[in-house]
């Protein structure tokens, strides 16, 4: 948590402030007591009108200086932790861009949006809270004690008692709380499961009749949750009564013992007044220190999550005198293995093939074969565990990371298109591309018959996530935002899945028309997708277990025979 | 703030007034502590009237208000502490009431509902949002009722002491409240800016880092930052105002509340001041703790009232759910469908899922006991809608769906879907071990049936390989198996029931070719004797069966085999030879 602190450098004199200001109004509240303590012992016992009166304007402008600083401190204190939260929220999202799939992997996106939006707030929220009142409640607290010191330290030490137990009331009953509410929370998580899930199984669950013991079943976790909720309510509950029972009896005993003080003459009767309401200041302080501790301890917690992704570093790198590749014309394989971070097993192992200008290279085999580690490794996504992948003659790691991925277009499995204009979503590709070159490219993906047919054409405006466009057209706009860029390179991960087949074999033609020296790499569990590639890599279970042309394959590798005939007749006719 | 219709405090009430026994106790706890602690001020002031000065203090006297003060805190602490858990029962039960309720009502929900409402929002229902109204409840009881019996306690006590002070006290509260409205209303357009932009910030992180892996391929870093900077400052503005001006409340009331403080010693100390006293010295020590606390109950309440609001709101959005009608329930006489022959017709059947748009009009289908039928037809032509007719997951619109020529909407729903097993595309299991996922269907099923179905759906010998195989524990959304796993389990799911009829709704669609060939061949055993519909957008997997139906906008265009629909040269023969082009 300490090393966000550097975020907050900015704001060294409003941390200073903020505290101080608080600490100020303690100090006249502090004194309210000691001044209605004199208008008892002289204002009335004397019938002194006038002292009276000024003793109440008195009170009246410790109010307003009082009222004038808190309002520093508030100020001062919110200015710090707005300003603390929107700069590490933004070093955070510059950090989170630069990291690479490897650490995306690890981390997971919704957790990463968790740390930036709620988690942040906690802090953001912590930060303020504890500006404003770390200071202030121990302050008065004590403060409170030492005042009764100086009004009678005989008395005084009923507070010395006083204290202690009430702070162990608060906390102990705080500490006890705490892990029974970690055991609400998993509950509740529970009961969230159950109700998700018969949401999204809500077809399964009806076909096999399942509703009642899905319902028994609900009942019961609920049941967990009300009685856990319930024990922890009853403890929780006795910690306002017994405050108050423990305030009362040091009430009792400083009432009892102030009166034998004042018999004997040491002390007046304005002095047991002043410490009876000094007592009544401390109970509402330390509830306020408890509240504000567990906040406290929730914002370490949120401010230890965020720094935990600080703390990661990309592992994909490149020198910061790495050059640019003028083109990336070849492709080279030498005897490359992945393994994934925390896999057992390496993914796609020894690997070796070479792709030169133009080549058409297809890649296909089944589920979890390896297909798309191999084209990731291309734009350095990852890096190979063992092997070298080298494009345009060096190997990747030698260029500069952006300048290579500005050479190569991807078109990854999953169809992603951002919220604005498809002009916009275009420009991903090339920041100053022409409406001339988007349409081209919108053209070669089969796209730009919907995209005409739509209100406004390019400017027609793409919902968050692609929402209201089908799978199929997404897929398209992809394609074509990747082809916008004029790649040396152009990966299709799977990328036309959602397409039927006459659109798909009329995108393959049209890429074939355009490509010229650009080296096209088709990833598919389709055969008739990579048939007519240059050169087909078959993987089974991360080993390329065959690689050349169809008509080599067909005669002897097995495996793509085996593909190949399940998805074409015997007789494999052609068109 | 949002209106709260009455409606719903009614309802809310139904669910409350079950307790209606316990909440008169809970206020009855409330009135008596409240009202002692009350009086608990008084008596300590008559005590400091005794001590008076040196070689003036009554002891007996004193000590027998203490002792007095001693019994009365007690007894407070304990009603208090009894209230606190009468008001966490009354809450805690009320809430796991209307969560069962809203779960029932889950369970019965037409799929129409579902499916066209997202899954977050649902849940959120009936987990946030109940979980705030709990919140509300139960501060609303706890602090509502103390809180009025305070104001009035203390009223009254203040009555009895002095009304000249007292109503220096109540002239100068109602100050502190519009204080604090007059703040709470500068901050309210604040705080909406702020979670405008906060929720725009939001869908922009969420939108860029979900999709970080196409940020990054496209190199797009730099610009996505500059406008995330752009959203972030106007946050911090808006974040800047909303935090000061809501933290001004409490100074401020806190002022006026100095301001009532000083008042009550001034008129206080005056009255006290000569022979004959309007007020002892007690009496105003005691006024002046009253002066304390008695303005805290009105920002307390004032606070509370928004909490109810919020709960009540969240209330609204609960029993909305509650409320919505339910799946039109099976017909009293309806038939329970017995040894089921699986022959099944639709009859001039009209369906749209929506009144303005046409879907279905007028398909005629007879499948015979037995007989595979497929159906495929581009994306949107009605192929899962085919399915959801004869799974009754919505009803037709016109025509009619009959099994054995049984109406299925004069038989229970329960046999009707008894008798089907179903596939789907997308693959969901239930939390728990593999075995139970694969006997979800059959709980009864021993392992060996449960092994033998999972090796007829070629499953068995990666289930061999989990941590702890058939007993391993599958997360929630399916945990860390793969899409072609789930689907392989989804499939033995079905292999263990065996039912007379069967859909299939690209039920392979995530597995690969080889794999799916060996299945196929466990399904065309499966299959044998059965009805069984097939959709499947790869065109080997069905090339098959016994009739294939050539689906486009709601209607079949084509029917007939594989080798008929080939010579016709029509919609199924161009898609058909598409796969083969360049």
């Amino acid at each position: 948590m300490l090393k966000l602190l550097r975020f907050m450098k900015q704001y060294k004199k409003e941390c200073i402030f903020a505290p101080f200001f608080k600490l100020l109004e303690a100090t006249f509240e502090l004194l309210v007591p000691l001044i209605v303590a004199s208008i008892v012992d002289v204002g009335i016992k004397t019938g002194d009108k006038g002292y009276i009166v000024k003793m109440c304007l008195l009170l009246v402008a410790f109010g307003a200086i009082g009222l004038i600083s808190t309002l520093l401190a508030q100020f001062y204190a919110a200015k710090a932790a707005v300003g603390f939260s929107c700069k590490v929220r933004r070093g955070l999202f510059a950090h989170i861009q630069s990291l690479s799939y490897t650490e995306i992997d690890a981390l997971g996106t919704s957790s990463l949006i968790t740390r930036m939006t709620s988690d942040l707030n906690q802090v953001q929220q912590g930060v303020n809270l504890t500006l404003r009142l770390f200071m202030r409640s121990p302050f008065i607290v004590f403060g409170a004690m030492i005042m009764a010191f100086t009004v009678d330290p005989n008395s005084a030490m009923i507070f010395v008692v006083t204290i202690p137990v009430l702070s162990v009331i608060v906390f102990g009953i705080m500490l006890i709380c705490i892990p029974i509410y970690k055991r609400v929370q998993s509950r509740l998580d529970n009961v969230l499961s159950k109700t998700r899930s018969n949401l999204t199984g809500a077809r399964v669950i009806r076909a096999f009749c399942k509703e009642e013991s899905e319902k028994a079943d609900f009942f019961a976790r609920n049941n967990e949750l009300t009685s856990v909720q319930k024990f922890v309510g009853k403890i929780s509950a006795l910690m306002n009564p017994l405050t108050y029972v423990v305030i009362n009896l040091a009430v009792i005993f400083l009432v009892w013992r102030g009166a034998m003080r004042v018999d004997t003459g040491v002390i007046t009767q304005g002095a047991v007044i002043a410490l009876y309401n000094y007592m009544s200041q401390i109970l509402i302080e330390l509830i306020k220190l408890a509240n504000l501790i567990i906040n406290i301890t929730k914002s370490v917690a949120c401010a230890n999550r965020i720094q935990s992704v600080f703390e990661i570093e990309n592992s994909v790198k490149s020198a910061n005198t790495a050059l640019s590749p003028d083109n990336a014309n070849t492709v080279e394989f030498k005897g490359v293995s992945l393994c994934y971070k925390n896999a057992a097993e390496n993914s796609v192992e020894n690997i070796s093939f070479t792709a030169s200008a133009g080549d058409t290279i297809g890649i296909i085999g089944g589920t979890g074969s390896g297909k798309t580690s191999i084209i990731n490794l291309i734009p350095r996504f990852y890096d190979a565990t063992d092997g070298i992948v080298a494009v345009g003659g060096k190997d990747v790691k030698e260029w500069n990371t952006e300048a290579l991925r500005e050479k190569i277009g991807v078109v990854p499995q999953k169809a992603v298109l951002f919220k604005g204009t498809v002009r916009e979503n275009m420009r991903w590709g090339k920041n100053d591309a022409t409406d001339a070159e988007i349409y081209a490219a919108l053209e070669i993906a089969q796209a730009k018959d919907f995209i005409d047919a739509k209100e406004g054409g390019l400017d027609y405006v793409i919902e968050q996530g692609g929402r209201n466009l089908s799978g199929g057209q997404k897929q398209r706009l992809t394609i074509a935002r990747a082809l916008v860029k004029r790649p040396d390179i152009l990966i299709l991960d799977d990328s036309a899945s959602a397409l039927d087949f006459a659109t798909d074999a009329a995108l393959r033609k049209a890429i074939k028309e355009m490509s010229g020296n650009t080296i096209v790499f088709i990833v598919s569990q389709r055969a008739s997708s990579v048939l007519h590639a240059d050169k087909i890599i078959v993987l089974d279970d991360g080993v390329a277990v065959g690689i050349g042309t169809h008509d080599d394959l067909i005669e002897n590798c097995e495996v793509y025979k085996e593909i190949y005939y399940s998805q074409f007749e015997r007789k494999g006719e052609k068109s | 703030m949002k209106k709260i219709k009455n409606g719903t405090i009614k309802k809310a009430l139904k669910f409350i007034g079950k307790y209606k026994y316990l909440l008169f106790l809970a206020v009855l706890f409330a009135a008596v502590s409240a009202s002692l602690m009350l009086y608990v001020p008084i008596l300590v002031g008559s005590a400091i009237d005794f001590i008076v000065a040196k070689d003036n203090v009554d002891f007996e006297s004193i000590f027998a208000i203490l002792l007095k003060v001693g019994v009365i805190v007690g007894s407070a602490a304990l009603l208090q502490w009894l209230m606190n858990t009468v008001n966490n029962r009354i809450t805690y039960h009320v809430v796991r009431d209307i969560r069962n309720e809203a779960f029932k009502k889950i369970e019965k929900l037409p799929l129409k509902y579902i499916d066209s409402h997202s899954y977050g929002d649902i849940v959120s229902r009936v987990i946030a949002d109940v979980d705030t109204f709990a919140d509300g409840l139960l501060m609303g009881f706890t602090n509502l009722f103390t809180g009025v019996v305070t104001i009035l306690g203390t009223l009254v006590f203040m009555l009895t002491i002095d009304v000249k002070i007292t109503l220096v006290v109540v002239l100068l509260t109602p100050v502190s409240m519009l204080v604090a409205k007059f703040i709470t209303s500068r901050t309210y357009s604040m705080f909406t800016k702020q979670s405008e932009t906060r929720g725009e910030q939001t869908a922009f992180i969420d939108e860029m880092i979900g999709n970080q892996k196409v940020v990054s391929a496209f190199a797009h870093e730099d610009e996505n930052l500059e406008k995330f900077d752009d959203i972030n400052n106007r946050l911090e503005k808006y974040s800047l105002k909303a935090t000061f001006y809501s933290s001004l409340t409490n100074p401020g009331t806190r002022f006026v509340n100095g301001l009532v403080y000083a008042g009550v010693a001034l008129t206080g100390a005056f009255s006290a001041i000569g022979a004959a006293p309007a007020i002892t010295v007690g009496g105003l020590v005691s006024f002046l703790s009253y002066a304390n606390q008695y303005a805290k109950p009105f920002n307390e309440i004032s606070g509370i009232i928004t909490e109810l609001n919020n709960a009540l709101a969240c209330a609204d959005r609960v029993f909305e759910l509650i409320e919505q009608t339910p799946e039109i329930p099976d017909t009293e006489n309806a038939a329970v469908l017995k040894d089921v022959k699986g022959d099944i017709t639709l009859k001039e059947v009209k369906f749209s899922y929506s009144p303005d748009q046409r879907l279905i009009e007028n398909l005629n289908l007879n499948a015979k006991s037995g007989m595979r039928v497929a159906i495929v037809g581009p994306t949107g032509c009605g192929k899962t809608t085919l399915i959801n007719l004869l799974m009754r997951f919505y009803d037709v619109t016109g025509g009619s769906v009959s099994v054995d020529e049984n109406d299925i909407r004069n038989v229970t729903r329960k046999s009707l879907r008894k008798n089907f097993g179903m596939v789907l595309q997308e693959t969901w299991l239930d939390e728990g071990t593999v075995r139970d996922n694969i006997a979800f269907g059959n709980p009864d099923a021993t392992l060996d049936e449960v092994v033998a179905a999972a090796k007829a759906a070629h499953a068995h010998s990666f289930i061999k390989r989990l941590p702890n195989g058939y007993d391993t524990v599958i997360g929630e959304d399916g945990g860390n198996l793969s899409q072609g796993q789930k689907q392989l389990l989804c499939i033995a799911r079905v292999m263990l029931c065996l039912p007379p009829m069967l859909i299939l709704d690209e039920a392979t669609s995530s597995i690969d070719t080889r794999t799916e060939q060996r299945i196929q061949k466990a399904f065309a055993k499966m299959m044998n004797g059965r009805t069984s519909f097939i959709v499947a957008h790869r065109l080997s997997t069905i090339r098959e069966t016994d009739v294939i139906l050539v689906m486009k906008n709601g209607n079949i265009i084509e029917q007939g085999n594989h080798d008929e629909l080939l010579k016709n040269g029509g919609f199924y023969a161009e898609l058909y030879n598409s796969q083969f082009a360049v």
